[in-house]
C-alpha cells in the first residue's frame, strides 16, 4: 500500500476519511518546520514558544490516522529536532513519538477537521508534549523542569491558534 | 512466534520506538555518581538492573557451596579428622615414650654418677623387672641373679638411700624385700643424736623407728641413716627422715619417710660388700618435701595396724652373716646385733 493512498475507516456510527498528500509534501513540510523552528527565534525571540515540528506531527497524525506511521513520523521529526538542539537525542523524539501515536489514534476516531477541534487538540498535545519532556528530563537528565505554568499555558494557546491556521494551509497539500 | 493482534501492533511499535529512544538517551547521558564521577547512565542502569541478580546468585551459590561443604561433603573432612586423630595419638605415644626415656636417662645418669663416685666399691646395677603379685608383701624382682654374683641378704640401694635386701636368688633374677614390708628391717640410727634403733616396715609407705626411749630427744626432719650393725648395709647410708614423733613409754612412736623412692623404683644397685659409701646428702628442702609427701601418703593409706617390726634385717642375718663384710666393718659392728631390746642402742 502506498503511504499517499487514501482510504476510509468505517465504523458503526462514523465515516472518517483518510487523506493522502502530494509526493514529498510531508518531507518538505517537516524540513520547513525545522528550519522555521531554528531560525525564527533568532530574529523573533518571542517565537521561541512556538513548536512547528509539533504542529507538523499533529497535523499529519490527525490526517493520516494511522498510528504506526504517525508515531514513526513523530519519531523522525523529534529526533531531527533533537539533533538541531543541544538536548540529547531522544528527548523530543520520545515526546513526539507519543504525540504522533496519540494524534493518529484520535484522528482515527474523531472528526478533526473543525478548526475548534484542531485548536483544542493542538493545545492539548503541546501540554502533553511538555509533560513528556519534563518527565523525561526528570527521570533521565535529573533536570527539575516545571510541569505547568502560565507561560506554558500561553504557549499552548498560541501554538493552538497558529496550528489552527497552519493546518488550513497544509490542507492544500492534500490530493483532491 | 506469538501473534500480535493488528489493533495492538501500533502500541507495540510505540513501545519499541519509545524504548529505543530511551535507551539511546541513556547511552548519551552521563550521570554523576556518589563520588562525583560521571558515568554512562545506560551502564548505571545495566549495573543496577543486573547487580541484584548477581548478588542473589552469588548469595545462593555461597549458601549452596557452604551447605555442601559443611553438611554433605564431609567425607574428606572425616578422613582428615581420622588421620589427624591417629597422628595425634601417635604423637602422644611418642611424647610419652620420649618423656619416659628422658626420665630413665636422668635416673641412669644419677646411677652412673653414683657408680663413678664409688668406683672402689663393688656394686651390681640391676633393673626392676617385676613386683609382688600380692598386696600384702612389698617385694620387687630385679634382672640380676646368681649368675651375676648375687646372694641372699645382699643390700639393695639407690643413690637416694636404702631400698631393701635380696631375699631370694634365682639364675637370672632375684627377689628383693623392700624396707616398707612388714617383715623388713634395717639397723639404723638418728644422724644427729646417733641414737640407734632398727627401722622396719609396716606394710605402708612410712617406716617405723620403734625402740627409741621415751626420754630421748628426737626432732621431726632429722635424718635416719644405717648403723651398719646389721652387717648388710654399710654405715651412714640414708634410710629416711623423721616425719612424726609421738611421746610414749617406754618408747617413742617415730615415723620415718624412706629416703629412696620405693614406690617408683626402676633401677637399683646391689651391694655385695659392706664398704662405706658417701651417699647423696639430701638438702633441707628435699627433706621437708619428702616428709610432707610421705605424711600425705601415710594419711591417705590409713592402714590401721601398726605392728612392731617382727624381725629386723640384722636379726635375720645374724645366723647367716655375709661373707663380703670387711674386717674393719665387723670391728665396728657389735658381735651380736639385736636391735629389739633398747639396750642395743650404742651410747
Amino acid at each position: 500500500m502506498n503511504v499517499n493512498d487514501a482510504f476510509d475507516i468505517r465504523s458503526a456510527e462514523t465515516h472518517i476519511e483518510v487523506y493522502k498528500f502530494r509526493g514529498g509534501s510531508i518531507v518538505i513540510a517537516t524540513v520547513v518546520a525545522l528550519i522555521l523552528q531554528a531560525l525564527l527565534p533568532v530574529y523573533l525571540p518571542r517565537t521561541a514558544m512556538m513548536d512547528f515540528p509539533l504542529l507538523i506531527t499533529v497535523y499529519f497524525g490527525l490526517s493520516r490516522r494511522n498510528p504506526s506511521t504517525g508515531l514513526l513520523l513523530g519519531t523522525v521529526i523529534g529526533l531531527l529536532q533533537d539533533s538541531l538542539s543541544k538536548a540529547p537525542l531522544g528527548l523530543y523524539g520520545i515526546a513526539k513519538t507519543v504525540i504522533g501515536y496519540l494524534a493518529s489514534s484520535i484522528g482515527a476516531r474523531l472528526d478533526t477537521e473543525h478548526p475548534a477541534a484542531r485548536f483544542a487538540l493542538t493545545a492539548m498535545f503541546f501540554v502533553v508534549q511538555q509533560f513528556i519532556v519534563v518527565l523525561t528530563e526528570r527521570l533521565l537528565l535529573a533536570k527539575p523542569g516545571t510541569w505547568f505554568n502560565m507561560h506554558l499555558a500561553i504557549a499552548a494557546g498560541v501554538n493552538g491558534v497558529v496550528g489552527m491556521f497552519l493546518f488550513i494551509l497544509l490542507d492544500r497539500l492534500r490530493k483532491s | 512466534m506469538v501473534a500480535i493482534p493488528s489493533r495492538h501492533k501500533s502500541l507495540v511499535l510505540l513501545a519499541a520506538v519509545v524504548l529505543a529512544q530511551v535507551l539511546a538517551l541513556a547511552v548519551q547521558i552521563k550521570a554523576t555518581d556518589s563520588q562525583g564521577d560521571k558515568q554512562s547512565l545506560i551502564r548505571g542502569w545495566t549495573v543496577g538492573a543486573v547487580s541484584p541478580f548477581e548478588r542473589a546468585g552469588a548469595w545462593g551459590v555461597d549458601k549452596i557451596r557452604g551447605t555442601w561443604r559443611h553438611y554433605f561433603a564431609l567425607s574428606a573432612t572425616a578422613r582428615e579428622n581420622d588421620k589427624l586423630r591417629q597422628e595425634n595419638n601417635d604423637l602422644k605415644l611418642k611424647l610419652n615414650e620420649l618423656q619416659t626415656k628422658a626420665e630413665e636417662a636422668g635416673r641412669l645418669a644419677a646411677l652412673l654418677h653414683f657408680r663413678e663416685a664409688h668406683q672402689d666399691v663393688k656394686m651390681i646395677p640391676a633393673r626392676v623387672i617385676g613386683t609382688s603379685a600380692d598386696t600384702s608383701s612389698e617385694v620387687i624382682y630385679v634382672d640380676r641373679g646368681a649368675r651375676d654374683g648375687l646372694k641372699r641378704n645382699m643390700g639393695v640401694i639407690t643413690p637416694d638411700g636404702v631400698v631393701g635386701k635380696v631375699i631370694e636368688v634365682y639364675g637370672d633374677t632375684a627377689q628383693v624385700l623392700l624396707l616398707t614390708d612388714k617383715d623388713s628391717g634395717v639397723g639404723a640410727m638418728l644422724a644427729d643424736s646417733r641414737i640407734q634403733s632398727p627401722v622396719g616396715g609396716m606394710g605402708e609407705p612410712l617406716l617405723n623407728m620403734k625402740y627409741v626411749a621415751g626420754d630421748d630427744e628426737v626432732k621431726v626432719g632429722e635424718n635416719v641413716v644405717t648403723s651398719g650393725m646389721d652387717r648388710i648395709f654399710p654405715k651412714d647410708l640414708p634410710v629416711g627422715t623423721v616425719v612424726s614423733v609421738k611421746p610414749g613409754m617406754p618408747f617413742k612412736q617415730i615415723r620415718v619417710s624412706p629416703a629412696a623412692k620405693l614406690e617408683r623404683l626402676e633401677e637399683v644397685l646391689i651391694l655385695p660388700t659392706l664398704e662405706p659409701l658417701q651417699m647423696k646428702v639430701a638438702t633441707e628442702t628435699d627433706t621437708a618435701q619428702r616428709a610432707a609427701e610421705s605424711a600425705a601418703e601415710n594419711t591417705a593409706a590409713k592402714k590401721p595396724a601398726e605392728k612392731p617390726i617382727e624381725k629386723p634385717i640384722g636379726e635375720r642375718t645374724k645366723s647367716k652373716p655375709a661373707k663380703e663384710v670387711p674386717a674393719k666393718t665387723q670391728e665396728k659392728t657389735p658381735e651380736k646385733t639385736n636391735p629389739t631390746p633398747p639396750t642395743d642402742h650404742p651410747q
